[in-house]
């Protein structure tokens, strides 16, 4: 969706920052603009505008010229997170009506007496049973009972309801009762907002569905009323061009889409990252990435093949405790999957019960912030070690805006972690960084086998500001050969936007054993599938081309998890046929076989689910060799630092260089220190910096490089 | 290792946290690969790394108390049948033998050794629950071990890299759904090779030729953490003392656990003799759950491996149901092995100033279902009986916390995950007409009990059906403490009327419907005590009924569910 002639506005609100980008021209030869501004939690929209207007200003474009913007935005993550949404009630299948409370009966944490379980998004007094019932077949066993449905009128008028959702037994099937008790409701509340359960998330396993219809409801009525104001001031302001949102499966789409399913907003930020390196590794030709997002309070990683990020279709949001699985909300839509752990600048450090070295999750903040902020944080955080490893300068942190307390950070480390175990300020600071490193690489190798992938070998795309400071670490734990520092990378979300495709993907649930495949009832699925997706899709692509995949999610007979496998069909053509269950199978077992190296003889394999998405065609890019334009010119550094190695433990004399002053084609050896305004890029001893023609730091493996041994240590 | 510089010993904590993550990802590919529903679906599983001397370094925080802690005791079994140095690359040995691992045959243990350079510097290894195991299956209704199906001993199941097909054979003729019991074998050894690969590797990245300086430095660290947190509890001695339901009889568990310096034992004279049923603990199942009961609570931060369980020790006479000699019936143990750390918190409870959690549902109460022609005779039913085994895992209500209300409906101590009404409906041919939280079933206290849920179940389209009941606490609730009121007692009944037993094969005739009611969790604390308009939501949400904030809490509410201020007064000080 790019040509010369469009000028493209980018809006990101995050906890803090609001980030803007604006684009004007394609390819090369872009122009981008960028500015951040403070979020204005009591009207979000408010803090667009600024944001907006700067931007504009900066760039000298008029509102009206604008083309085309993409928002994204944190409002309904936050709202779940802080129970801040509208007062929502539940319809439920009688007999079923605390299957959000119940959950999945278990402990998140089992050496724990004290846990709490998340509070559900309605509490139990507007959880409304309704006698009917459909069983898995899809076949009515009780009829709706009209009258009962038409009688919790009263009761929602009473408790002030906005938002109701509706979730009833086996809808995934049979959404009849679902869709005429909205009708009813819809009839005798016009001003409530309906969600049900067989459109928000239409997939078997109630908990999962009822609460991502409950969420779905729950912050619908404040999206909606956000959404409707941003547009009118964007309109005050002059921006009268289509308006699209970023969703958490990586694609943008209208606002009538997004206020009917406010909930696919959540996450829609680190979505955008994803997409932000996603585009990254297609404009360098790198087919296997790992995209490594950190800021102040948590890590992102993102695994991307052939510049595609991972995509799953749960999810958990507002984990209350250490960022525990099970411990949040399960939603059940389309996210690009990412492993999410307290790992951060603001972690904060502190030796346990057993005399080891914990950083996180419990963070600093940005108030007091980490020791060395010198605004009465008085235990260490990463950014402290950070310092004290020679790092980020203290006397140039953020642009020079702040001066960061080097001796503050050594007090706080020694106090904390290095008198319990005899270290010093620096080797506690070395303990710091490496525990933090160990727990993100931990994390990645975790989160590749769970997607039955190998980390090693892939290249680290790093953004956030305190990537940069760790990435090389983690390139060295991970044996990866290339770390990628991309220019922007501070408002590397709202610059993904611009690059997300239009795109929508509809999900259904409906069992097939491939031994007896009906062809003709898949089919028709698949074409019902296709039409909901084109309606939503067409509205926001205009005459873009579409493409449109397909994929099954398969198991053996008798397993419990599915693997995602692409339906061996063409497009334009007679789709399933008699033979398609023999080819299924096959696609069936090499994608087994890719992922735990063997697959199981004589079991027949079942369909649970079908997924088909349309989108378009992802923004196109021109290739860039990464190693061609090598020039000769050493560049002259602009200081130089004593810095830690976290490999060997030893000191350094390392050079430093300014970003802005290094020119395409130069190449600084590690050990170095590439800064800019907001971070810095640490080029460890093991690897070399090359400045790429697009801006990028390229940091590659020395062939003498060898990872995997320390030597001199046992 | 020994003379450490600084950066030996961060490698060592690093190390520490890399062992963790190596086993969590053991543990993550028998999730995903498993076929039997306790692991894939409910965590049933334990994964772990041992050293040379067979001393468990790091387990997955996966999986469930009964499985890590027994097989923690198993793994010295192997190394005594094959000691390491007759081992060799591509070997795997597997027991599903009850008193070598976890207490039922169900559960099979894989356990493959780590060579470095030749030498095998380790094992790794995981307990599983597998989907049947022949024999009667999982019902408390055997009386002999042999009627509970296939015991394999401690045998090779590669032999440098070649399966033992004899083996596999046997297992294939004597189990129910035997392709899913023999892919299941393969998964557990796929899962041991993934840990293997990336304990070799760490090796590698560390440059270490064994595994010898770091498990001393973890099994080290967590004794002393855990005798750090031992030194802090008054000396004494304390007994505690549960009356269960059993199988046809009251079962006594009797506890008195010491508090001495260095050390907790925990000793379970007095505790009823073995049963003539298969609800009986083999020894090393009564360590696992005496073990997690004793740390939960009083060392839950230290991470579980050979140091830091060392501190804590048991004993119980050969005999009671606590330590069942061979060949005692043990199918259905964890019934009576997740009432162990109830017993040992109430003796905890008294070591403590602030009182700790009190007593729940504990047992799970798993719904073991069987049908078909043969299952299912003299009925009048006219269709087509469909032949099908399933397992719903359920939970009733967990004790009162000494701050915060039980948890309803959740399962303490076992760690197993419930599963969707939809996705076993998918799997069995069953409807479930009820699944809900059971009102007033939380016993009252400052801080409420977890409820208890209700359940109700019958065949699709009115079949018959056998339920395998093993449901504890019909006869005897969960305790109360510190002025709490006990939780309700359980309930297993016909929907027509006609009471069940608790326990044991019985048939749901056509066009009944089996109906569970499961206990709930004991009170913390007076109901007095309870603000009021706690109670007061309490009513509006349902999860107590207006007699009981009246009766129990000494509450009365308005017409509008509001509290009447001056009657609770007056009400409250009545008694």
């Amino acid at each position: 969706m790019q040509n010369a002639a469009e000028i493209r506005l980018a809006v990101d609100i995050g906890g803090t920052f609001t980030d803007v980008a604006l684009e004007q021209g394609s390819g090369a030869d872009v122009i981008r603009t960028v500015t951040k501004t403070l979020t204005t939690h009591d009207a979000p929209e408010r803090g667009v505008i600024i944001g907006a207007t700067k931007v504009l200003d900066e760039a000298r474009v008029a509102a009206a010229d604008v083309t085309m913007m993409v928002y994204g935005t944190t409002l309904a993550t936050n709202l779940l997170i802080e129970r801040k949404g509208s007062p929502t009630a539940l319809l439920t299948t009688e007999g079923f009506r605390d299957s959000i409370e119940m959950r999945n009966e278990s402990r998140y944490e089992q050496y724990d007496l004290d846990i709490e379980l998340p509070e559900p998004l309605v509490a139990r007094r507007l959880r409304l049973p309704i006698p009917e019932r459909v069983n898995v077949r899809g076949e009515v066993l009780i009829p709706l009972d009209e009258k009962a449905v038409a009688a919790t009128v009263p009761t929602l008028e009473a408790a002030g309801v906005q938002s109701l959702a509706i979730g009833f037994l086996h809808s995934y099937v049979n959404s009849d009762h679902e869709r005429r008790a909205r009708d009813i409701l819809a009839g005798l509340l016009p001003d409530v907002e309906i969600s049900i359960s067989s459109e928000v998330s239409p997939e078997m396993r109630e908990y999962e569905r009822l609460s991502t219809a409950c969420a779905n409801a729950y912050v619908q009525p404040l999206i909606s009323n956000h959404l409707a104001r941003l547009e009118s001031e964007l309109e005050r302001i002059g921006i009268s061009c289509p308006l699209y949102l970023m969703l958490s499966g990586g694609g943008i789409t209208t606002l009538e889409t997004a206020r009917r399913f406010p909930v696919r907003l959540v996450e829609s930020g680190p979505a955008g990252g994803a997409i932000f390196a996603g585009h990254i590794a297609r404009s360098l030709g790198i087919d296997d990435v790992v995209s490594y997002d950190m800021g102040g309070t948590t890590a992102k990683l993102c695994l991307i093949d052939d510049g595609q990020p991972h995509t799953s279709r749960t999810f958990e949001v507002a984990r209350i405790y250490r960022f525990m699985k099970g411990s949040g909300l399960p939603l059940r839509i389309p996210v690009i999957e990412m492993v999410e752990i307290g790992a951060g600048g603001g972690s904060l450090a502190h030796i346990d019960s057993l005399g080891r070295i914990a950083v996180g999750p419990e963070s600093a903040g940005s108030e007091p912030g980490p020791a060395s902020y010198g605004l009465g944080g008085e235990r260490p955080a990463v950014t402290d070690a950070d310092v004290v490893l020679g790092r980020i300068d203290p006397q140039n942190f953020a642009g020079g805006t702040m001066q960061l307390d080097r001796q503050a950070a050594e007090a706080a480390l020694s106090a904390h972690v290095g008198d319990a175990l005899g270290l010093g300020a620096s080797d506690a600071a070395l303990g710091v960084s490496e525990m933090v490193d160990e727990n993100m690489s931990n994390a990645a190798r975790v989160h590749a086998i769970e997607s039955g992938e190998i980390i090693e070998k892939r290249t680290l795309i790093a953004f956030g500001g305190a990537a940069p400071l760790h990435a090389c670490r983690i390139a060295e734990k991970l044996n990866m050969p290339r770390v990628v520092i991309p220019p922007g990378a501070g408002v590397g979300s709202a610059i993904g936007f611009l690059r997300a495709p239009v795109a929508y993907e509809v999900t259904r649930s409906f069992h097939q054993r491939l031994s007896t495949l009906d062809a003709a009832a898949s089919n028709a699925l698949l074409e019902e599938m296709r039409a909901e997706a084109l309606r939503v899709v067409s509205a926001g692509a205009g005459d873009e081309p579409l493409v449109e995949s397909r994929y099954a999610y398969m198991r053996y007979v008798g397993q419990g998890h599915e693997v995602g496998v692409e339906i061996p069909i063409r497009i334009e053509q007679v789709r399933l046929d008699d033979e398609s269950g023999g080819s299924l199978l096959a696609a069936f077992e090499a994608e087994y076989n890719r992922l735990y190296e063997r697959s199981i003889p004589d079991l027949d394999v079942e369909i649970l689910s079908w997924v088909l998405t349309v989108g378009t065609e992802p923004a196109p890019v021109e290739t860039a060799d990464i190693d061609h334009d090598v020039s000769v010119d050493a560049p002259i550094p602009d200081g130089s630092r004593q810095l830690i190695e976290s490999a060997t433990g030893e000191t350094v004399s390392a050079p430093v260089f300014e970003r802005d002053k290094l020119s395409a084609g130069q190449r600084v050896a590690g050990p170095a220190v590439i800064v800019e305004t907001n971070t810095a890029t640490v080029v460890t001893s093991r690897y070399d910096a090359l400045i790429h023609h697009d801006g990028h730091i390229i940091l590659d493996r020395r062939p003498d490089g060898i990872l995997g041994s320390l030597g001199g240590l046992s | 290792m020994s003379a450490k510089s600084p950066l030996a010993q961060i490698h060592q904590h690093v190390m520490w946290n890399r062992l963790i993550a190596i086993v969590e990802e053991q543990a993550q590919t028998l999730i995903r690969t498993a076929f039997s529903t306790s692991v894939r679906e409910a965590g049933d599983l334990a994964a772990a790394v041992f050293d040379q001397r067979g001393r468990m370094l790091a387990q997955a925080v996966t999986g469930t108390p009964g499985h890590i802690n027994a097989l923690a005791s198993c793994v010295v079994h192997f190394i005594e049948a094959h000691p390491m140095d007759t081992m060799k690359p591509g070997d795997v040995f597997i027991t599903n033998d009850p008193w070598l691992a976890s207490g039922h045959q169900h559960d099979i243990t894989v356990a493959t050794p780590v060579f470095y350079n030749d030498v095998a510097i380790g094992m790794v290894a995981n307990t599983c629950h597998v989907v049947d195991i022949g024999g009667r299956g999982f019902t408390p209704d055997g009386r002999q071990v042999y009627e509970e199906g296939l015991n394999i001993p401690i045998l090779h199941l590669f032999r440098e890299g070649v399966a033992n097909e004899t083996l596999f054979e046997i297992v294939r003729m004597n189990v129910r759904e035997s392709k899913q019991v023999v892919g299941d074998i393969y998964s557990f050894t796929a899962a041991n090779d993934i840990a293997t690969n990336r304990l070799v590797e760490m090796m590698d990245e560390f440059a270490i030729d064994d595994l010898e300086g770091l498990s001393d430095f973890i099994v080290d660290s967590s004794r002393q953490a855990t005798l750090d947190a031992i030194n802090k509890l008054p000396h004494g001695t304390y007994e505690n003392s549960l009356t269960m339901d059993g199988y046809d009889a009251p079962v006594i568990l009797q506890a008195a656990v010491t508090v001495s310096k260095d050390n907790i034992h925990i000793d379970y004279e007095g505790t009823s003799p073995a049963s003539s049923h298969g609800i009986n603990v083999v020894l090393n199942y009564t360590k696992a759950y005496t073990t997690y009961g004793i740390k939960v609570a009083v060392a839950p931060d230290v991470p579980n491996n050979y140091g830091s369980i060392e501190p804590f020790t048991f004993s119980a006479p050969e005999g009671c149901i606590l330590n069942a000699p061979r060949p005692f019936a043990v199918a259905a143990r964890h019934i009576i092995g997740h009432l162990l750390p109830d017993t040992i918190l109430g003796c905890v409870d008294q070591m403590l100033d602030t009182g700790i959690q009190a007593e729940g549902s504990a047992s799970l109460w798993n719904i073991q279902l069987r049908s078909g022609p043969s299952v299912s005779t003299n009925t009048d039913f006219e269709g087509e009986i469909p032949e099908f085994e399933m397992m719903h895992f359920n939970s009733g209500g967990a004790g009162a916390r000494p701050t915060i209300d039980g948890l309803s409906a959740t399962g303490f101590p076992s760690g197993v995950k419930g599963v969707p009404v939809e996705a076993t409906e998918s799997i069995a041919p069953v409807i479930f007409w009820r699944k809900e939280l059971r009102p007033d079933s939380g016993g009252a206290g400052r801080h409420r009990g977890g409820l208890g849920q209700a359940m109700e179940l019958g065949g699709d389209g009115g079949a018959p059906f056998d339920v395998l009941a093993m449901f504890e606490r019909v006869n005897n609730a969960p305790k109360g403490r510190h002025g709490g009121l006990d939780g309700s007692t359980g309930v297993v009944e016909l929907a027509k009327g006609g009471p069940m037993r608790s326990k044991g094969q019985q048939p749901i005739p056509a066009h009944d419907r089996l109906v569970l009611k499961m206990p709930g969790g004991g009170g913390f604390g007076s109901p007095h005590d309870r603000p009021a308009d706690l109670v007061a939501s309490d009513v509006a949400d349902g999860y107590i009924t207006e007699a009981s904030a009246r009766d129990e809490y000494g509450v009365v509410l308005n017409d509008d569910g509001s509290v009447d201020s001056a009657a609770t007064t007056a009400l409250r000080a009545l008694t």
